[in-house]
């Protein structure tokens, strides 16, 4: 896809975008205690005295931890460092009990790689990786609870965190929402994050700048914890705009922290974080180098699912579009559904089906794919039905419609409601000679040379038939005796 | 390198220590004391030494992923000089 | 019963197991004694409620067969190590009222064995000391007096200050102590008493509040080699917590002493022979070889020559990290909190800051934030790791050649209160003999060898490889026993009189 450039009053813009995306690691407890990581408890239940920096208390890693960041790196088809090193990021704030956050700084566990985006157009797009580095989650601060006072919630605090930093390899808001939804997928392939972002487990800090076409690297703003897709795209066209504006005016960017502001679609620089900072990063004393033996990294390789990329490309392989290709891998449950449906039948029959009745239907009654009621068994035996012509594609709709209200097996409601096909030819013959006989005026018309009426005899017929009859005798023997 | 007034100021804002001007004016004193003692150490030839940062030579130990701790927030909130509601409290922050 | 504040843990444990007394008469005794020396300041907090049951429950241990290795042993615990429910609070304001909600794993481990607890130990605040002379609840006092001066009160050392003049003056048989830079060892000195400070991972740090992580180690004081031996076997050991701890089995340290010596290398570093160095010192070295020689050690010349480089280290290295650990000492979830008009939080944590942590804390905050700012990071921080892996492989080079050192512990005998205070690096100068093992992690030990014209202890130090406390005590053993260490402080003469 062409640069998507802005408009300003000067000329032409170029955005340049990169986004530094904190994932939660799937885990059951913290990254350095043993307290729960669940989302959603009652404050300060799910904090041990490690997590609330108390004197005395020190840090040991959780192993699932590594190995997760480790499984994500190779999804991104990055270096993995097989010595990293935790280092301590000095900054006091009310939610960071310590007054430090333990995090990799000059010796990150993965190092530069790259992943695959789907734009809207249907192009696609590499974006660089720089680095994806493990560090703890801060608390939180409730800010709204009292007039003169905030609230702090340590349930968060210690949670294991990837923070993986794109290169600056994005110039639209859209490359930017493509690129948060294709990492979400493939955390959620690799079972490393859950990619709930509404939960907060994956959270968006975004760089932006402007730049005329050509020109350096123009000064960036970050935009700290934007926690939809939606959101990112627009926080990213109001702070270009905004810059634009600013310079287009005769003044500077600032480098600086901003917010975005849900309600209103707007950016402000946060005023907590205008002092200078100098994070006096250091290795932590009170953690060892961490040294990752080469057999430890090839052992997880050997247990990475196919990731989206690659179940696409296979799945276009299979004769999909690559627009259903897309849709169907960009979640890994879709995805798995698909196959299952696809499981013994037409891989284009499943997929539309999948993207547009069922789709449809589920859209229709506020589901999600996880509760739809109809399995992927289920439909597979739909489909299956009508490869083998027990049912015609327009009675699979009717029965579909069925058993999306009923659960039953689609062989059941065609059982039950006789609508098994008819392809009996000389039952269907006898059909067509009835309307024959019903319609000489109109037998005379198409005759004269009104073409168009020969799809009213093969509607007729089927009417007749009550839908079961077999469309490819009823047309055979429409052409035969017309 | 020396520590002059304003440089003590700025580190201790940094370091979140409260300083006043006769503070800061004896602390440059004694800082630059220690500071210079320091200093002795560009005597030392250190070309191609590798920074220590552990003097023990071991993998870093790691735990297994399961819930041992936490589940305790009448403990964790027992010696906070503020609390209300199961929460920590402090001076209002605003972003 | 008044002899029982005399006995060494050996002989104490051995007549308890014999019935001669019990836990409680022990306990008793050494409460007795700890109320008539509260002049000394040597607790914080006293618990001697706490002390009285647990001496009940090692009784009924002791009657029912199932005593533990240090059973009824009353003891001192540096006001560093957080237990559970009782007030820890690293001798500074800022922690003043703290009542941990955990147990630190060392004091965990004594108590699992039996240990007493009569009082949380003086100590310099969070540990930035070497005279006890910055803890926010006062000095220690030193039970040796000098003999020219005696109505001079010294210090004890530091910063388990509190520690070692407890066990000095004879109100715990033993005590725990850390040492960072030589903070069990230089009291221990000046005390006319024996410590060691282990291996580097030898003892947990968990629960132990934090100065200097990759410096700090727990280690006990007591009267003799073989007591500081029960202690630290008691202390020591693996303790997943701790992601410094080393996985790797606890001897049973008492058996090294009393070993023979013949044939062990020591090593006599010429470093150490400091210009200008006290020639009292000197002398006292000297005998201390000539002991070791005699008892069929041989004695090797060997070269640390970065020692004179070990403070500089010290003093970049120790500040950087206490800067950081020091900065959960926020007024938020635990300790002091100073309100201010304007309700803001950076000025909640700049006045809380200012008015918890004494002026040595800030000093060492100071310095620490400082050489790890941007743009000094490098010149400092890292040149300094540089150096420290020189100091390293000094001792290890060294120990190419012999078993271990024995070395000086202090440069001088302990001194007034008030001395050494114009300028904080004289008092730094304490440490040059301690730190540089600190530096390297290795284990030593400081005993007492002789005393001072004045009267006043002089200690020596030894040290060891790496978890080889066995050789450290094997040795230590045999240099107490040529040095025959048999002075009482005077306060405890005066008291006997
Ligand atoms: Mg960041
Ligand atoms: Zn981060």
């Amino acid at each position: 896809m062409a640069h998507a450039l802005l408009k300003g009053e000067t000329g032409d813009w170029e955005m340049v975008i990169g986004l530094e995306v904190h994932a939660q690691i799937l885990t059951k407890s913290k990254l350095f205690s043993g307290a729960s990581a669940a989302f959603g408890a009652a404050p300060n239940t799910q904090v041990s005295p490690i997590d609330a920096g108390f004197p005395g208390m020190l840090p040991v890693i959780n192993e699932l931890c590594i190995e997760k960041a480790v499984r994500t790196g190779l999804g991104l088809n990055a270096k993995i460092n097989l010595y990293s090193v935790f280092e301590r990021k000095n900054y006091f704030y009310a939610d960071l009990p310590q007054g430090y956050q333990i995090s990799q700084y000059q010796h990150p566990i993965v190092g530069e790689g790259e992943i695959e985006i789907d734009l809207p157009d249907g192009t696609t797009k590499i974006i660089g990786i720089e680095r994806l580095h493990v560090e703890q989650d801060a608390g939180k601060s409730l800010h709204d609870q009292h007039p003169s006072k905030s609230y702090v919630d340590l349930n968060r605090s210690g949670n294991p965190l990837m923070e993986i930093v794109s290169k600056p390899h994005m110039n639209s808001a859209e490359e930017a929402a493509a690129y948060v939804t294709k990492l979400r997928a493939i955390v959620r392939y690799l079972d490393t994050c859950d990619g709930n972002m509404d939960e907060g487990s994956m959270r968006c800090d975004v760089n932006v700048s402007v730049r005329k076409p050509g020109d350096a690297l123009g000064t960036r703003c970050e935009i700290k914890n934007v926690n939809s897709v939606r959101f990112v795209q627009q926080a990213i066209e109001y702070e270009a705009r905004r810059q634009i504006e600013v310079i287009e005016g005769g003044g500077t960017i600032k480098q600086e922290t901003r917010l975005f502001d849900t309600k209103n679609g707007t950016t402000r620089a946060m005023r907590s974080k205008e002092d200078a900072h100098d994070y006096r990063y250091f290795p932590d004393p009170d953690l060892l180098p961490l040294k990752l033996e080469q057999s430890f990294v090839d052992d997880i390789r050997k247990t990475l699912p196919e990731l989206p990329d690659a179940k696409k490309k296979r799945f276009i392989a299979l004769g999909l579009s690559n627009y259903d290709a897309s849709v169907l891998t960009a979640e890994k449950d879709r995805a798995a559904f698909y196959e299952k449906v696809a499981n013994n039948n037409d891989a284009k029959l499943a997929a539309n089906w999948v993207t547009t009745e069922l789709a449809g239907a589920l859209n229709k009654a506020g589901k999600e794919l996880h509760d739809s009621p109809v399995s992927a068994e289920q439909l597979g035996g739909l489909l299956k039905l009508i490869s083998d012509n027990t049912i015609s594609g327009k009675i699979a709709k009717d029965v579909f419609a069925d058993m999306f209200e009923s659960g039953k097996d689609a062989a059941a409601i065609v059982a039950e409601k006789g609508l098994k096909q008819v392809t009996d030819t000389g039952a269907i013959e006898k059909i067509v000679d009835e309307v024959l006989a019903e319609n000489p005026d109109k037998i005379a018309e198409y005759k004269s040379g009104k073409d168009k009426l020969f799809g009213f005899f093969v509607g007729q017929v089927l009417k007749k038939s009550g839908g079961k009859a077999n469309p490819a005798i009823v047309n055979d023997l429409l052409k035969k005796k017309l | 390198m020396s520590i002059d007034i304003n440089t003590v100021r700025k580190v201790a804002k940094l370091a979140r220590i409260r300083t006043t001007d006769a503070d800061a004016e004896v602390l440059s004193g004694e800082l630059n004391n220690i500071l210079s003692m320091i200093e002795q150490l560009n005597e030392v030839k250190t070309d191609g030494v590798e920074p220590m940062t552990s003097v023990i030579e071991m993998n870093l130990p790691a735990r297994a992923d399961e819930v041992t701790d936490g589940d305790m927030p009448d403990k964790i909130l027992s010696c906070a000089p503020e609390k209300a509601a199961g929460f920590f409290v402090v001076p209002k922050v605003v972003e | 019963m008044t002899n029982l504040t005399s006995l060494t843990i050996r002989q104490a444990l051995d007549g308890l197991k014999k019935k001669d007394f019990t836990a409680t008469e022990l306990t008793e005794a050494h409460i007795k004694a700890s109320e008539a020396a509260r002049h000394l300041n040597c607790y914080i907090t006293e618990t001697f409620d706490h002390a009285r049951k647990q001496a009940k429950e090692s009784d009924a241990r002791y009657a029912s067969g199932r005593a533990g290795l240090l059973d009824g042993v009353p003891i001192a615990m540096k006001d560093l190590y957080c237990t559970e429910g009782i007030q820890t609070t690293a001798a500074s304001k800022i922690l003043e009222g703290f009542k941990p909600p955990y147990e630190s794993t060392v004091s965990g481990n004594m108590f699992r064995d039996g240990a007493v607890m009569l009082g949380k130990a003086n100590l310099d605040e969070f540990a930035m000391g070497s005279s006890n002379t910055t803890s926010a609840y006062g000095n220690v006092i030193n039970p040796w007096r000098s003999e020219a001066e005696p109505d001079k009160q010294l210090v004890p050392g530091g910063s388990s200050g509190g520690s070692a003049a407890a066990v000095a003056a004879r109100i715990a048989m033993g005590a725990t102590g850390t040492d960072t830079g030589g903070s069990i060892r230089q009291p221990a000195a000046f005390c006319g008493i024996t410590g060691i400070k282990p291996t580097y991972g030898r003892c947990s740090r968990f629960g132990i509040i934090a100065f200097a992580s990759s410096l700090d180690q727990a280690g006990p004081f007591a009267r003799t080699v073989e007591d500081c031996a029960l202690l630290l076997q008691s202390m020591a050991g693996y303790d997943p917590k701790d992601s410094t701890s080393v996985d790797r089995p606890v001897p049973e340290y008492f058996k090294a002493v009393g070993q023979s010596v013949k044939g062990l290398k020591v090593g006599v570093p010429k470093e150490y022979r400091v210009e200008g160095a006290n020639p009292e010192i000197l002398a006292l070295w000297d005998k201390g070889v000539a002991m070791m020689k005699d008892a069929g050690a041989e004695i090797v010349d060997v070269s640390l020559p970065h020692t004179k480089y070990a403070l500089q280290t010290y003093y970049v290295i120790a500040p950087a990290e206490c800067s950081s650990n020091l900065a959960r000492y926020d007024g938020v979830r635990f300790g002091l909190r100073e309100n201010t008009d304007n309700g803001n939080l950076n000025d909640m944590y700049e006045a809380t800051r200012n008015a918890g942590f004494g002026k040595e804390v800030k000093r060492r905050i100071l310095i620490g934030t400082y050489v790890l700012s941007a743009g000094y990071y490098d010149a400092y921080y890292n040149k300094a790791r540089r150096v420290r892996k020189l100091i390293w492989q000094d001792f290890i080079n060294a120990y190419q050649k012999c078993d271990v050192l024995l070395t000086p512990t202090a440069p001088t005998p302990a001194f007034a209160i008030g001395e050494n205070t114009a300028d904080p690096v004289t008092m730094y100068l304490n440490d040059i003999f301690t730190i540089p093992a600190s530096m390297a992690g290795m284990p030593g030990m400081s005993l007492p060898v002789g005393l001072s014209a004045d009267g006043l202890p002089l200690g020596l130090q030894l040290l060891g490889k790496p978890f080889e406390e066995e050789t450290v005590f094997k040795a230590a053993g045999a240099l107490e026993k040529a040095a025959n260490f048999t002075a009482l402080p005077q306060s405890l003469m005066d008291k006997a009189a």
